[in-house]
């Protein structure tokens, strides 16, 4: 007792500055994974908004808005902030919250470190944004900034290759955080092959997080002395190549696009056995699947590259290498459809945000196949086609299964309920709104339009028209998602029991609803 | 004593990582300013760096400050050995982009710039490695393997060594031997400083061969750029720790501190094997 009385003493209270200083200072993972989450949501509104700016100059033919390298830069800066500014920190947010409340473990192991690698976000997205403002205006050179367009750019994309210098040193360190928080601070009974699919898939996507963003650091340091230094990397007269660039960049970027969805996947994982009030089907093949096509993103970079001419064999590689990831993937699809079988199913909003991106992601994945196949990639590459592909899988795909994790676990974590009516309002627009802006672009894009260019043929009016429409919807709608969580966070709502979910198991529900400022100071026994 | 793994410890609220990013946001804004032409730039930089430094310093003091109260238990211990494992493997990917690109253009891009069909555009160009590529006409020579290179590989192993004879010392406690080792590992990893600093002066004045010196310029440099700044890094390292023994920091069984940058120091002596195999000999 005396001795628990000490503990107590040193780390147990809720012993922190407050005001502004709280969340500057703090070395909480909760404060942390919500500093996470407000950014990324902040982060979202603004590569929204750029995506609007997209679709009104695209909403009729001819120029109407934009000056036509201020559209590029729209297009460019609109894929660096959702990809490295929305979605990436998202996951990280619901990591910082969720991993140590799934393994039982206090917090994350490097607190304060984990502090830092928050707070380098807002100095890379202050760069971004900023680079608007700079003679000659933000990278307009695509958000894979290929050279030799990125090496003759003016200064905007200096700053956007410092932006991923320090937003990658931010994924670094986060995921060297959670892999050692994962591999250190279970609680006593904690296997790995027991561990929630959620921290499972965190696990691997902080593996390939480590293993790839320093390639991306090497690319874009390639690509500075390149344009400052005097080096010969992309530039062919000193013996480089601009297309390796792709290549570096690819291999990047290939793991890059799977660190966007795993944990996706995993939130997918815990949501549809609690509806489904049954435990996941497949749990280790669950797992073997998600390691499958960690392994396989290493090893089909290529395929954004099958244009850029490459010997037939390499081709073939790249194309059977790609279409086998189709294999894990069908099989935690087929996992989550057979773990909902003759489950008693409600479908509260979580549920149908996991039901939307099973449906609406395993159509992305079809589509990726499509493109796979090389002869036909090569017809369709940087057209709609792939706009629609790619948004297919990261919109319905990541996005919504963030918004199914947030419905999930916001009970949790404010001690409200959220407004189930509106829940189901932001999943039917967002659903019917995203499918009316993107569906037509796989017709547009099979009839040839081509993707980064602000004016088109008067043949894909009609079509472009729509997308235009639906985007506005889909843009319009997320505000709702922003009045649900502050109405959440202010404490309206009834009030939620620690289980919150009938169907729920695991580690977190067996807390107080909200959970107190530390948790788990004494591991729980895991049985 | 309460059973160690029932007792986490969490550090305190910190204003170092809220330093650190503007110390980022320093750099950043102030390189990219001054390489486009922006003179005041560099000064905006090097406040930035001063405030790095100065981050860094703080926050290892209060890390080694933590560590000798006693404040790190066991599980701590072997956090921060995952840390640092993960740590080197990620550095281990930076260069692999660097060696990525060598390759890429050693097989791949040169050769194709010498082939038939290039030959219609460039017929002077002779793409054998080393090479420029055939814009760049400025003759050149390139770096021999025998002579500093050499002598740098047989430091930077020696110094492998000393770190590990320091190692050994400290496990059985003598504080001597331990400070005598390491100083013997600094001065190494000085001298191989001092080494590739003249090698540098050597290839830009006698052997024209620069940064800008195409295709072998680039890949030359930059890796073995890269190289020093991380044997430079390793040698801040080393002294910190240093100064940690000499202060009488460090027990036989607990002293991760240490035995990190010994790791790092092998990670960064096994680049230099890569580099002398690919870069200076074959």
């Amino acid at each position: 007792m005396e001795a628990a009385h000490a503990h107590h003493g040193h780390g147990d209270h809720a012993h922190h500055p407050y005001g502004i200083m709280r969340w500057i200072t703090t070395t909480n993972h909760k404060d942390i994974g919500t500093l996470y989450l407000v950014f990324s949501l902040t982060m979202f509104f603004i590569g929204g908004l750029l995506a609007m700016g997209i679709r009104l100059e695209l909403l009729e033919p001819g120029m109407q808005f934009w000056r036509p390298e201020f559209f590029n830069q729209l297009t460019s800066m609109h894929g660096l902030i959702m990809v490295f500014g929305a979605i990436m920190p998202a996951f990280v947010g619901f990591a910082n919250w969720q991993v140590p409340m799934m393994i039982g473990a206090p917090d994350m192991a490097f607190a304060r470190m984990n502090n830092w690698s928050f707070w380098l976000l807002p100095v890379g997205a202050t760069l971004l944004v900023a680079s608007f403002f700079v003679p000659g205006g933000a990278t307009a050179a695509g958000w894979t900034i290929y050279a030799p367009l990125s090496t003759q750019m003016g200064p905007g994309m200096d700053l956007a290759i410092f932006a991923l210098h320090i937003m990658g040193a931010s994924s670094i360190m986060g995921s060297i955080n959670i892999i050692t928080t994962i591999l250190n601070m279970r609680a006593p009974g904690m296997t790995l092959m027991k561990m929630p699919l959620f921290v499972w898939t965190w696990l691997i996507t902080a593996y390939l997080l480590i293993a790839v963003m320093p390639v991306l650091a090497g690319a874009v340091t390639m690509l500075l002395t390149d344009r400052h230094f005097g080096t010969n990397f992309f530039n062919a007269a000193g013996g480089g190549d601009p297309v390796l660039f792709q290549h570096v960049f690819w291999f990047f970027g290939h793991p890059e696009v799977y660190i966007m969805i795993l944990p996706g996947f995993g939130i997918v994982s815990q949501v549809v056995p609690t509806f489904s009030r049954k435990p996941l089907f497949g749990y280790s093949s669950m797992v073997y699947a998600t390691a499958s096509i960690a392994i396989l993103s290493f090893i089909v970079w290529a395929h954004h590259m099958f244009t850029v001419g490459m010997p037939a064999v390499a081709q073939l590689f790249f194309m059977y290498a790609t279409m086998l990831i189709a294999v894990p993937t069908g099989v935690k699809v087929f996992n989550w459809i057979a773990t909902m079988w003759k489950g008693s199913l409600t479908f509260e909003t979580p549920m149908l945000f996991a039901c939307g991106f099973i449906f609406v992601f395993s159509m992305g994945g079809f589509t990726g196949l499509v493109l796979a196949i090389t002869p036909v990639d090569i017809q369709l590459q940087d057209t709609y086609y792939v706009v629609a592909h790619f948004h297919y899988v990261l919109v319905a795909g990541s996005l919504f299964a963030l918004f199914a994790g947030v419905y999930f676990w916001i009970p949790k974590w404010t001690g409200h309920m959220y407004d189930e009516l509106l829940g189901k309002w932001h999943f039917w627009l967002s659903m019917i709104f995203f499918n009316i802006t993107f569906f037509p672009m796989h017709f547009t894009g099979l009839a040839g339009l081509p993707r980064r260019v602000p004016d088109y043929n008067m043949q894909f009016a009609d079509f472009n028209f729509i997308s235009s429409i639906g985007s506005f919807g889909f843009g319009l709608s997320q505000l709702i998602l922003v009045y649900v969580v502050v109405k959440c966070i202010r404490g309206a709502g009834e009030k939620v029991s620690d289980k919150v979910w009938e169907g729920a198991h695991g580690l977190e529900w067996t807390l107080p609803s909200p959970p107190p400022y530390h948790t788990f100071e004494t591991p729980p026994v895991v049985k | 004593m309460l059973n160690p793994s029932a007792r986490y410890f969490i550090p305190d609220p910190s204003t170092w990582p809220i330093t650190g990013s503007i110390a980022l946001l320093c750099m950043a804004s102030g390189a990219a300013s001054w390489f486009n032409g922006w003179s005041p730039g560099k000064f905006i930089l090097f406040l930035g760096v001063a405030i790095l430094a100065y981050m860094i310093v703080g926050w290892f003091h209060t890390v080694a400050h933590e560590s000798e109260s006693g404040q790190y238990n066991k599980q701590v211990d072997v956090s921060f050995r995952w840390g640092m494992s993960w740590f080197i493997f990620s550095e281990v990917m930076f260069f692999a982009a660097f060696f990525g690109a060598l390759f890429y253009m050693r097989v791949l891009s040169v050769p194709w710039l010498g082939d038939l069909e290039h030959k219609l555009l460039w017929p002077d160009f002779n793409a054998t490695w080393p090479a420029t590529g055939p814009g760049i006409k400025d003759p050149f020579t390139p770096m021999g393997a025998w002579g500093i290179p050499a002598f740098n590989t047989l430091l930077l192993l020696s110094s492998g060594v000393t770190v590990t004879l320091a190692h050994w010392a400290l496990i059985r406690n003598d504080r001597n031997k331990l400070i005598a080792w390491m100083f013997a590992t600094i001065g190494l990893g000085l001298l191989f400083l001092a080494c590739q600093i003249y090698e540098y002066g050597h290839a830009y004045s006698e052997l024209n061969l620069k940064l800008t010196t195409g295709a072998y310029g680039s890949t030359f440099f930059m890796l073995t750029g890269f190289h020093g700044f991380h044997v430079t890094i390793g040698c801040i390292m080393l002294t910190s720790i240093l100064f940690r023994c000499v202060a009488g920091h460090f027990k036989p069984d607990h002293h991760f501190g240490f035995e990190g940058v010994a790791w790092y120091w092998h990670f960064v002596d096994v680049v230099w094997l890569g580099l002398f195999i690919f870069v200076y000999w074959i």
